[in-house]
């Protein structure tokens, strides 16, 4: 019963801080309601007893990922104000990749049977023994080919800021 | 119920304990650098000056407020909020001594004891840049920016190395995240830090470099920032700013006693255990706890008088070029050793 | 111990933690002085009127470490499952990991010989 409260509770606050990131006029604003939005999240995480990620989405994403997206917006020298001036192909390509992404998530709903979903009613494999376990028997080629992705990502950085020193 | 009520309390306790070491750190660390400098340091406000974090707290309070006109008024005030926030939220997960016993009924001295517990503490503190930055970049002012810029780079920087050497500790104890049991493996003498002399360097390093202590305090470095990131700032939201630090100064000190030095384990524990009463033994393994937080927070001060400030260029050397690749190499032979000799 | 205790403990300390900073917010509001000057409200230059705006852009090193950062804490963040099931992982374990850090390490070369961590230049 008060689980079902604090589920609700916690989804109005996610709907709630996601839709004033897009809606908020100014970048910095947006920023701190996605990282409100990622505690929220995290949250739900830990209702379904899957701690590890709930901590691990708070290390990654609201440490370190938003803490890129703050220097940036910084970095931006985003003073003003913005959504007066974009171009209108700019516009264009938002809704074409907008709508993309839509079509998926409507796709993946249509395809699952959310009405009678039933929770299990007590998962372990959210905690980092089980994920530990599963990480490195089961899936353990695509964690080492991530491997390979964080180089290619580490020199694509550098190369990028490279080009911005010169 | 009941076990709610106890742990509503504990946290009232730990709130007013962290509150009053972080008031008494800052007397302690101007009676330190009088002591380290051959001066007296405060001794007008009741005996021996002891009167003197009340009488600044007060002082806080009654100065003026002052919010810039070309700042982000909201994220002005803010910024320090998150960074006090992010600093009373830490002490959760720690262990602060044996099981206190009432009516047959015992209760862990820990807020919360979450199988995630160290995780918690990387996972606020990661959280408390945001105070920083939002702080500095909302004073709209070129040293707030620059301090700011600066604490959050080097916050993040020294969070990598500081991992690395957590995931160490994990390879030698029993693999078990969470703080409490962390504590429990290292009972007697124990010590993690006879296992992980190289990793207890490392991680003492980065927690200077994470709650911005000389030699790494570039953030706030007031011959060339005036006050870095809180350079607007007044009244108690300095206040909160400064307190706020020494907070993270305490939990530093907490988190290393229990990481590396057993936490409120010591020789002997086991034996007192079995002939005195709970309560008797709770009390005292606290106090060996806050002995070995009191040193390191003295280590804190008496570093501060003896080594000079780096410069920014060296410090993000220290961090990625030295602590990163030497924690990821003590981390590979420690587990290269328990691998191959089977220990 | 339920889980549900202990977080909501957690709650409670957040609970009184934002109370603490709420309360204090509104009592140094509410009791200092105010007698603001327009010049007092200036942001402080050292004594100088200030010189254009505080917002500039800075340097791209900070950028491009935090950028490096968010990498190696996923790195670091993918360690932890390891350890924590390193004694049952064994050997096999170790030299997965051993795999795994050593084509990191191989970008983390580049990127020092690249010059991407220089600040002295």
């Amino acid at each position: 019963m008060e689980s079902t409260i604090v589920f609700y509770l916690l989804s109005a606050l996610s709907v709630i801080s996601a839709l004033f990131v897009v809606f908020s006029r100014s970048p910095i604003y947006s920023v701190l309601s996605l990282i409100v939005c990622f505690f929220t999240i995290a949250g739900h995480y830990i209702m379904l007893n899957a701690q590890f990620l709930a901590i691990i989405h708070i290390i990654v994403y609201a440490g370190a990922i938003m803490v890129l997206m703050l220097f940036t917006v910084m970095l931006l020298n985003l003073n003003k104000e913005l959504g007066t001036h974009k171009f209108n192909l700019t516009k264009l390509m938002a809704v074409i990749t907008g709508g993309l992404m839509f079509l998926v998530i409507i796709a993946s709903v249509k395809s699952s049977s959310l009405a009678n979903y039933q929770a299990p009613a007590y998962l372990n494999i959210g905690n980092a023994e089980d994920i530990g376990m599963k990480l490195f028997t089961d899936y353990l080629l695509p964690f080492e080919i991530s491997s390979v992705l964080f180089v290619s990502a580490m020199i694509s950085a550098v190369l990028l800021a490279k080009k911005e020193v010169k | 119920m009941e076990i709610i009520l106890f742990k509503a309390i504990l946290v009232l306790v730990l709130f007013l304990i962290s509150l009053g070491i972080a008031a008494y750190s800052t007397y302690a660390e101007r009676k330190v650098a009088a002591f380290l400098q051959d001066r007296i340091g405060p001794d007008r406000a009741g005996p021996f000056g002891l009167l003197q974090p009340i009488a600044d707290g007060v002082k806080m309070f009654l100065k003026e407020e002052i919010i810039p006109n070309h700042s982000n008024r909201w994220l002005f005030i803010l910024g320090p909020c998150i960074f006090m926030l992010t600093a009373l939220m830490t002490s959760a997960v720690i262990p602060w001594g044996m099981p206190l016993e009432f009516n047959g009924t015992k209760y862990a001295l820990q807020v919360a004891d979450i199988n995630i517990g160290i995780l918690y503490i990387m996972g606020v503190l990661s959280v408390g840049v945001y105070g920083i930055m939002i702080g500095g970049w909302a004073s709209n002012n070129k040293y707030a920016l620059l301090g700011a810029i600066r604490g959050s780079s080097q916050m993040i920087s020294y969070e990598l190395a500081m991992g690395m050497s957590i995931i160490s500790i994990l390879l030698i104890s029993d693999g078990s995240l969470s703080l409490s049991h962390i504590v429990e493996s290292q009972k007697g003498m124990n010590w993690n830090v006879f296992y992980q002399p190289l990793g207890f360097l490392i991680f003492l390093i980065c927690a200077f470099a994470e709650a911005n202590r000389t030699p790494f305090d570039l953030p706030e470095s007031e011959s060339e920032l005036i006050g870095g990131y809180h350079t607007e700032y007044s009244s108690m939201k300095l206040g909160l700013f400064l307190f706020a630090e020494y907070i993270n100064m305490f939990i530093s000190s907490t988190v290393i006693s229990c990481l590396y030095f057993g936490g409120y384990q010591f020789p002997g524990l086991e034996y007192l255990s079995a002939h005195l009463p709970a309560n008797l033994v709770s009390v005292i393994s606290i106090g060996a706890l806050f002995t070995k937080v009191f040193f390191f927070i003295f280590f804190f001060m008496w570093v501060r008088w003896t080594i000079p400030r780096f410069r920014y260029d060296q410090l993000m050397r220290l961090g990625w070029q030295v602590l990163l690749p030497l924690s990821i190499a003590n981390m590979l032979i420690t587990g290269g050793v328990i691998t191959f000799f089977n220990l | 111990m339920s889980i549900t205790t202990e977080y909501s403990a957690i709650f409670i300390q957040f609970l009184v933690a934002l109370g603490f900073v709420v309360t204090t917010m509104i009592v140094s509001h509410l009791a200092g002085p105010r007698r603001k000057t327009s010049d007092k409200l200036e942001v402080f230059e050292c004594g100088i009127e200030s010189e254009g705006n505080a917002r500039t852009p800075f340097s791209v090193r900070y950028f491009m470490t935090a950028i490096l950062f968010v990498l190696f804490d996923v790195e670091v963040v993918f360690m932890y499952p390891w350890a924590v099931n390193f004694k049952q992982l064994g050997n096999v374990g170790f030299i997965e990991m051993l795999i795994f850090v050593g084509t990191l390490l191989i970008g983390f070369l580049y990127i020092i010989k690249k010059g991407a961590l220089q600040w002295e230049k």
